[in-house]
């Protein structure tokens, strides 16, 4: 049977506030455990809560470059369950009239644009962390509570049940993230937590309307997960299916270990949240010049950074929609550029050496050891014919591990390149004398076999010797003789 | 001399002329309470050490010259459901019976500021949820006009202390009426101001739409003082409105006339007892010969407030109250695992009539039966109040009863929770209105206190003090001092 | 009949609250007593009357985003029935 997979994202984020959505403590992370607490967040007996203008602020500018309606009048409301990462063992979050509503954004996937409606971005705080005493919930006697997280002011973005595959998905978290990032309103590392992702995923029979029933993913903690869950979830969905079976509405949670999903609990019995309008908060009417003045101070989001990226410094859409996809990454090419360097060179290296080593070494741009300033001096040096761009790798390699300068490493380890041909003109004439089949073969017509004689000369010259001069002294060399 | 039997105007006077000192006032309010409480129980803790402590305080600034406030040194009660300090606040119940805050509310922050002592926590219905301090899980407080009978409820420690000597003025809450039956079944004057009036930050939340706090005191003189205390912004509650405090003593003038008066006929529908309403005609035509003109008013959604109260205030209840869990504060009964724990730990320390609003504020609000209770009770609220809104574009002020009976006996009402809602039905509107009321003593039946309720819109508690002295200067109501008599 | 004891069994798992039968028993008579009483809501009309959640026409109260100091961890923990390393200590959790 074909099928459709159909997939909405409930993307929680952390704002970067100083204080938190309801009292003034800190939203640091990392503090000691019940450091960062007040009466107010550890919800003790007759506290009070009081809005954080800026998290009204920052929830405004993302529903804005979300393309979202602001709603005139939105209002907190409590959402009740106990839990006991919940002091009040309730939330106070939005319900039916959340801040900002109808909204969308634009993914490009495979060359393909498609469109995401945004449901809704909705204002709420954040709950505690809980340490368990064993290995899994389930298998500890007891747990500890951390009030550090409640209070934290979250946004939630909801999408439309939009997308029709994992790789759909995953631009799409890309994509909020990005804007997220790009508007400064979240640190959005998913391994600290400031940007979490649900998934609710169904199948239906292509060309059938009806929604197939959804099952919840949880715990997807990075791009990785969301994308290999819905992978699996959409095999698994796929498989009871066939069958004949039913898919159960329920909550999954993701093990990235075993590369599974499995049942939390039924939402069956569909959790009943006794949702009323907080009596603590009064009503948030945005003035409407107020939107407007936000509107006119957002600054550059992802797309027209993409395509001034296109306009002013001609790089090729996938190159710009690469390097943009990460506000860091993309300031760190302005910073080349800043620096003298050729902006197709500095996108070349982000796009290759520099992500390739971010990646094995698990860390973000942000913690690149090589500055934009010391990779336009490496890339200078290319350009200069100073050093080949192969030599440049074993430089760059270096310079990430020491830190050094390229400038410094060339020298300290001698690899200038070689560019006078009356340097190397003997090992040239050593190399054809001593390969007398490769260069009858050469001059027979085989293009190839000079691609030996070029590794014989690099060989002896350590890869300094500038591989286009060799490349035509041997050509000269051999034809002449 | 007996000092508890003055008021706190009258003991600032003898204050500030040196007459007597603050140490010996509070000394003397102390051994009042050593010769009653035993009977009248107005009390969960007494903090005498630091009450003597903040009276030695305000000597000292005496003595060297300093200026004190009208409070200062006048020792007085705090109902238990204000957060102090350092000192458990228990709010009469057995899951917060080890709970000691760590912060101040900020009325107490207030009356620290003037210097205020404070002789002790007051006994009240668990979690205000009651009309008689019956449902205290400690212990009922006893009304010192009659010892057998109820102080009425949930303020009943607040104003048994006051109507008792052993607290000059106090503080109460008042949800559905928890300030003003209490005060009118002591005959003593207690007030209600506008909702947003008073800082809610601190107080231990109930129904937060329709919670505040307000004084209970002797006289009109008094509760002007103590307004003057505890109104006000503040930052730190959203519900707080940001407007200048008048002085309210400047409206303690015996003159009402042309003071427009209306009688809404739905309060003075049947339960009444008869001697009530005696005593409120007679408080009618008094003030009507004061220079009041009346007019008979409806009020015609006021049959519908009491279950419109009673949908709405449960279910903010059945929320607020879900912290109480064992997990973070309060006592716990520990359980196989954490849902175990909840169950085990609310049931046990949680009283019957709290569990009763809990479920029904659950009910009222689940699904399915949302909008049907919760919803069409919001709506029915909009209808009380714009009943109020109406009234007073021709009125200055409403008068009703305060309740329909006097205060009655420990036991009668306790095994039907209904008849004992019942109780607040000339109360209750004006919580869900927000709008200021105070109760006055106007007479007694049986040798118990009858009070009279003086409703006005929203900010006019200058119109209820003035209304309030004027009454109050022409009788001798607010002059007796209860009895003790009874049998317990 | 307004409750059954079903429903009010319900309603004590969403509240977190256990009965004995005998107290079941009692409490479902006195909510259905105060639920029949209720019922006088069903008289009045509130066709096109909007809900008060708030009686004041209060709006946009907000604070600034400044950090102000917490509350020292010990103060935090003086109130908790059962602590450890900093931490509040509570029974397993169970999922599903």
């Amino acid at each position: 049977m074909d099928y459709e997979i159909v997939i909405g994202l409930e993307i929680h984020t952390e704002l970067k506030t100083h204080s938190k959505i309801f009292c003034g403590c800190s939203t640091k992370f990392g503090s000691e455990q019940n450091t960062n607490v007040c009466p107010v967040c550890l919800g003790l007996p007759g506290v009070l809560p009081v809005i954080n203008e800026k998290v009204v602020e920052f929830a405004v500018r993302v529903g804005l470059a979300l393309n979202c309606e602001i709603l005139p009048f939105s209002k907190f409301d409590r959402k009740n369950y106990y839990y006991p990462d919940l002091p009040k063992n309730f939330q106070t979050s939005q319900y039916d009239l959340p801040i900002a509503v109808n909204g969308h954004l634009d993914i490009v996937v495979d060359g393909q644009t498609k469109r995401i409606g945004i449901t809704r971005v909705h204002m709420e705080e954040d709950a505690g962390k809980l340490v368990h005493s064993g290995n899994t919930i389930n298998d500890s006697d007891s747990a500890l509570v951390d009030y550090n997280r409640t209070g934290v002011p979250l946004l939630e973005i909801v999408s439309e049940p939009d997308m029709s595959s994992p790789e759909e998905a995953r631009a799409y978290l890309e994509k909020v993230k990005a804007i997220l990032e790009y508007l400064d309103v979240s640190d959005c590392k998913m391994e600290e937590g400031s940007l979490r992702c649900d998934a609710n995923i169904s199948l239906r029979p292509r060309g059938v309307k009806k929604l197939g029933t959804k099952a919840e993913i949880k715990n997807l903690n990075s791009f990785r997960s969301v994308q290999r869950g819905l992978e699996y979830e959409a095999a698994r969905q796929e498989e009871v299916l066939d069958e004949g079976g039913r898919i159960i509405q329920e909550t999954r949670t993701w093990d990235e270990n075993k590369g599974i999903s499995l049942s939390m609990r039924s939402k069956e019995q569909l959790d009943d949240y006794r949702f009323l309008p907080e009596p603590d908060l009064v009503p948030v009417i945005v003035d409407p010049a107020k939107v407007e003045e936000i509107r006119t101070n957002l600054p550059e989001l992802p797309d027209a950074r993409k395509q001034r990226l296109m306009d002013s410094y001609g790089l090729s859409e996938y190159d710009a929609s690469v390097i943009t996809t990460s506000k860091a990454m993309a300031d760190y090419l302005d910073q080349g550029v800043e620096c003298k360097a050729d902006a197709k060179a500095v996108a070349n290296w982000l796009m290759g050496e520099v992500s390739k080593h971010l990646n094995n070494d698990g860390i973000s741009i942000l913690a690149c050891p090589v500055a934009p300033k010391q990779l336009a001096q490496l890339i200078a040096l290319i350009e200069k014919g100073t050093i080949s761009s192969k030599i440049a790798k074993t430089v760059f390699e270096e310079m990430w591990t020491s830190r050094k300068d390229a400038e410094v490493i060339v020298k300290e380890k001698g690899l200038v390149q070689i560019s006078d041909s009356s340097e190397i003109i003997g090992i040239v004439d050593a190399v054809i004398a001593a390969n007398p089949q490769s260069v009858a073969d050469f001059n027979a017509g085989k293009e190839k076999a000079i691609g030996f004689l070029v590794g014989q000369i690099m060989k002896q010259t350590k890869g300094r010797a500038n591989p286009d001069m060799v490349n035509s002294l041997l050509r000269e060399r051999m034809t002449s003789n | 001399m007996e000092l508890f039997k003055y008021t706190a105007a009258q003991l600032h006077q003898k204050l500030v002329s040196k007459e007597i000192s603050a140490t010996e006032l509070t000394q003397n309010v102390l051994a009042r309470m050593d010769a009653v409480e035993n009977d009248v129980k107005s009390y969960i803790t007494e903090t005498r050490d630091s009450a003597l402590a903040q009276a030695k305080a305000v000597d000292t600034k005496i003595s060297q010259g300093q200026d004190i406030s009208v409070l200062a040194g006048v020792p007085g009660a705090l109902k238990d459901n204000m957060c102090t300090k350092g000192v458990t606040t228990t709010c009469a119940s057995q899951i917060l019976a080890n709970f000691v805050p760590p912060y101040d509310a900020t009325v107490v922050e207030k009356l620290r500021a003037e210097d205020a002592v404070v002789v002790g926590k007051a006994n009240m219905d668990e979690f205000a949820m009651g009309g008689s301090t019956e449902n205290s899980s400690f212990f009922p407080t006893h009304n010192p006009w009659d010892l057998s009978t109820v102080p009425g409820g949930s303020s009943g420690g607040s104003a048994a202390a006051v109507a008792a000597g052993e607290a000059i003025w106090a503080l109460g809450s008042d949800t559905g009426g928890s300030i003003r039956q209490p005060a009118s079944y002591c005959g003593l004057v207690g007030m209600k101001p506008t909702y947003g009036r008073v800082s809610r930050y601190g107080l231990v939340a109930y129904a937060s739409s329709l919670d505040q706090i307000g004084p209970i005191t002797r006289d009109v003189t008094d509760c002007a003082h103590v307004l003057n205390s505890i109104c006000g912004y503040d930052a730190k509650d959203s519900t707080s409105i940001n407007a200048g405090v008048p002085d309210y003593t400047k409206s303690l003038v015996n003159n009402i006339k042309g003071l427009k008066i209306g009688l809404p006929r739905e309060y003075f529908a049947s339960g009444m007892d008869p001697e009530v309403e005696r005593a409120i005609n007679k408080a009618i035509e008094q003030l009507v010969a004061l220079g009041a003109e009346y007019k008979e008013i409806s009020m015609p959604h006021t049959e519908y407030a009491l279950s419109a109260y009673y949908m709405l205030a449960p279910a903010e209840a059945s929320s607020n109250l879900a912290r109480y869990d064992g997990v973070s504060f309060g006592q716990r009964v520990e359980g196989s695992d954490i849902v175990d724990m909840y169950k085990k730990t609310r049931s046990e320390f949680l009283g019957a009539e709290v569990k009763r609003r809990i479920m029904l504020g659950t009910y009222a609000l689940s699904a399915g039966y949302h909008d049907a209770y919760y919803l069409k009770a919001l709506k029915v609220r909009t209808l009380v109040k714009q009943d109020f809104d109406k009234a007073f574009e021709n009125l200055d002020v409403i008068i009703t009863p305060t309740a329909p009976t006097t205060a009655f006996k420990i036991g009668e009402k306790t095994n039907d929770p209904l008849a004992m809602y019942l109780q607040d039905v000339c109360t209750i509107p004006v919580n869900l209105a927000g709008v200021p009321a105070v109760s006055i003593p106007c007479g007694f039946a049986g040798g118990m206190p009858i009070g009279l309720q003086i409703i006005a819109k929203p900010l006019g508690e200058e119109t209820l003090i003035r209304t309030a002295y004027t009454f109050e200067q022409n009788n001798d109501y607010h002059k007796g001092f209860a009895p003790l008599g009874g049998v317990k | 009949m307004k409750i059954t004891c079903k429903d009010v069994a319900d309603v004590a798992l969403l509240s977190r609250l256990e009965f004995s039968e005998k107290e079941l028993e009692t409490f479902t008579g006195q909510m259905d007593a105060i639920l029949e009483y209720a019922e006088v809501l069903n008289k009045v009309n509130v066709d096109n009357v909007e809900p008060t959640a708030h009686v004041l026409p209060l709006k946009n109260v907000m604070r600034k985003d400044e950090a102000r100091p917490s509350l020292a961890r010990e103060l935090a923990l003086s109130n908790a029935p059962e602590q450890e390393d900093g931490y509040f200590k509570v029974p397993k959790i169970m999922e599903g």
